[in-house]
């Protein structure tokens, strides 16, 4: 078996130390190999942006290892390109400056009207052309998205990570973009990662799913094959047998360890040992005597 | 967008102010606008209605104390002597106190054409020396200038490029700074008791402290050092709005950008002036903004000071002068003053507004 792209080991994430030390990740082990479409789901607060800062490098692992490619890593590099939830564009850069900040850093070497090609090429891709003289304020959440996708796309990232791209956009937009997302990924067929809070996006885009423990100190759970044909037809895939048992057993799954942290909460939870104030025994006389 | 093309037609009035809404909204905000000049022009009104008010009554008063003293150092018939000059409104005994709304622009009147005097004395002499001048160039010496009063107007440009050369100063040595010690906190600690201590100092102090060490560097030169000391101390004063608001803006740019930098592996150079810079920018023009506002407003004080001409000068001569209009004409200079200010605080918010990705706060 080749080297996975990246890899964790025993990989343990906190933030603090004494008292106020949170556990964020506990013990990950993971393989993502060559190729696939891997999605992580989990409910917020489970440590899905540190688990996916921690393949960028901008987050280091408390304890164990992020290879990538067998190396550790040390800092971020663009062959890991990632669309951040919230854009981060550069509000000051238009559409087309902020894909060419990226796709200047990348290929320093080519001559200015090669790059200038490759930016307009990847604008078109993301149908922003019309665009690519705005700034992110007159643009709407989906296409700030699309702009996100081309700065990332437009640098050729060996691995492609994403944040919970379509988090902050509504269902319409939200589906749109999956599927040009798909079909941009599909075209060449890197690996790509994708962190999100539905699993029903999850489902549709990914060859593998991996579900994070909900609370602190989460673990992965148990992963799930996909193994629908591509393309994926989102109409038909509500009616697919294969989609509905992976989605129920991913929910129950989710819900089911929802349900336990809830519990395990509840029980912790030790009552103030207070006596309250019975009306009269205390008053404000002070208050009474200075006036 | 199904709204637009779905929505149901609504009634006949409805529907065209909708095929007017530009004519609509300024409908809707002329009266508005009305509104606002009237209760400006309206406060205006009061304000010089109290203002004349005040003034009469410290006239009286004043007119009352002394007829009062005349009374008691020389008798009842010097006293009504007296009463009557100041009822005839005599230069000679007329009570020196707040002018009034009138004897303020009348001030100003004489102002401007003290001007016109002035400049036209300015222009003769220039025409005069013209041909000695001529002379002077080509064998090197140096040149006859005008030596005489300047006037009112003089001054105020005089004010204005002591406030530039003093704002240029203090973005020179602000910006800079600001940046590098926004950049690196070892540097932001170093140079934070000295901000803290040094900002409040009054301008001044300031003025004293820039007149020893220039007095000292200029040692054995016989030009002329106050505006070079009162343009420095102006700089000095105003500078630090910007510096701290320099180092805040760069020292907090939005951590989703700096992650952008750090995941293109942006150089050093790129990340300052493509990332942080921007970011910073609206911040560190609303120091700037500050920065002209008090630099402006310490102006004044400093030439009055360090005896440089400009504004602040006027002033002072005029309040020792004492002279029957000296009370108007500072009044004058006091609106002068104001105005420009306040132009100047406009000027440099559309600059603001100009360079900045966000809507400048007004």
């Amino acid at each position: 078996m080749s080297t996975p792209i990246i890899e964790f080991r025993n990989v343990s994430k906190w933030y603090g130390e004494g008292d106020n030390k949170t556990e964020v990740l506990s013990n990950i082990n993971l393989k993502i190999e060559e190729g696939e479409f891997l999605a992580i789901v989990g409910f917020t607060g489970s440590g899905k942006t540190t688990l996916v800062n921690m393949m960028t490098g901008l987050v280091s692992p408390s304890e164990g290892e992020v290879l990538y490619r067998g190396e550790p890593i040390t800092g971020p590099a663009p062959e890991r390109g990632i669309i951040f939830q919230n854009y981060s564009l550069l509000p000051w850069f238009t559409v087309y400056q902020n894909v060419a900040l990226a796709v200047n850093e990348i290929y320093p070497d080519w001559p200015k009207d090669k790059r200038d090609e490759h930016i307009r090429k990847f604008i078109e891709m993301v149908n922003l052309t019309p665009a690519s003289e705005k700034r992110p304020k007159e643009l709407s959440g989906g296409m700030k998205q699309r702009t996100s996708i081309a700065r990332v796309l437009a640098t050729d990232p060996d691995l492609l990570l994403m944040d919970e791209p379509l988090g902050a956009l509504d269902a319409l937009t939200r589906g749109n973009l999956q599927e040009e997302i798909l079909k941009i990924w599909s075209a060449n067929r890197r690996t790509a990662v994708l962190i999100t809070n539905d699993v029903d996006e999850g489902i549709f885009m990914a060859d593998r799913i991996i579900p994070l423990e909900p609370g602190e100190k989460s673990g992965l759970g148990p992963e799930y094959k996909i193994e629908l044909a591509r393309p994926r037809n989102k109409k038909a895939l509500n009616t697919d047998p294969h989609f509905k048992k992976v989605r129920t057993s991913i929910l129950n799954y989710l819900v089911q360890l929802g349900e336990a942290a809830k519990l395990e909460r509840n029980q912790d939870l030790a009552l103030p040992d207070l006596e309250p104030i019975q009306p009269g025994t205390r008053s404000f006389g002070w208050l009474r005597r200075a006036s | 967008m199904s709204q637009t093309t779905t929505a149901p037609t609504p009634a006949k009035s409805a529907s065209l102010t909708r095929f007017l809404p530009s004519l609509s909204g300024m409908g809707a905000k002329l009266p508005g606008m009305a509104k606002s000049a009237g209760i400006t022009l309206a406060s205006m009104l009061l304000f010089l209605l109290v203002w004349q008010l005040s003034a009469t009554y410290l006239y009286n008063v004043e007119a009352k104390s002394r007829i009062d003293r005349v009374m008691t150092e020389q008798g009842a018939a010097e006293a009504e002597k007296m009463k009557a000059c100041i009822a005839s409104g005599d230069i000679s005994c007329k009570p020196n106190t707040l002018p009034s709304p009138s004897e303020v622009v009348k001030a100003s009147s004489l102002l401007l054409a003290d001007h016109r005097v002035i400049s036209a004395d300015k222009a003769a002499f220039k025409a005069k020396t013209a041909a000695v001048n001529a002379q002077r160039k080509a064998q090197g010496l140096d040149l006859i200038t005008y030596t005489g009063r300047p006037s009112f107007v003089d001054q105020i440009f005089t004010s204005l490029k002591t406030v530039a050369v003093g704002f240029l100063i203090a973005l020179f040595i602000a910006v800079p700074i600001g940046i590098i010690i926004g950049l690196n906190e070892n540097l932001r600690t170093a140079f934070n008791w000295f901000i803290q201590v040094f900002k409040p100092v009054s301008p001044v102090v300031w003025l004293l402290l820039v007149f020893m060490i220039v007095k000292t560097l200029t040692l054995g030169s016989d030009s002329d050092t106050s505006f070079l000391i009162s343009a420095v101390s102006v700089g000095l004063c105003s500078m630090w709005a910007t510096l701290v608001n320099t180092s805040v803006g760069v020292s907090s740019v939005n951590q989703d950008y700096l992650n952008v930098a750090k995941v293109l592996k942006l150089g050093i150079g790129k990340k300052i002036f493509k990332v942080i810079l921007p970011s910073a920018i609206p911040l560190i023009f609303t120091g700037l903004r500050i920065t002209v506002s008090v630099a402006w407003m310490v102006l004044i004080a400093i030439e009055l000071l360090a005896q440089s001409p400009g504004l602040g000068s006027f002033v002072w001569e005029e309040f020792q002068n004492g002279a029957n209009d000296s009370n108007a004409k500072i009044i004058v200079a006091m609106f002068v003053i104001g105005f420009i200010g306040f132009l100047l605080d406009r000027v440099m918010y559309y600059i603001q507004q100009s360079v900045s990705f966000e809507k400048a706060l007004a």
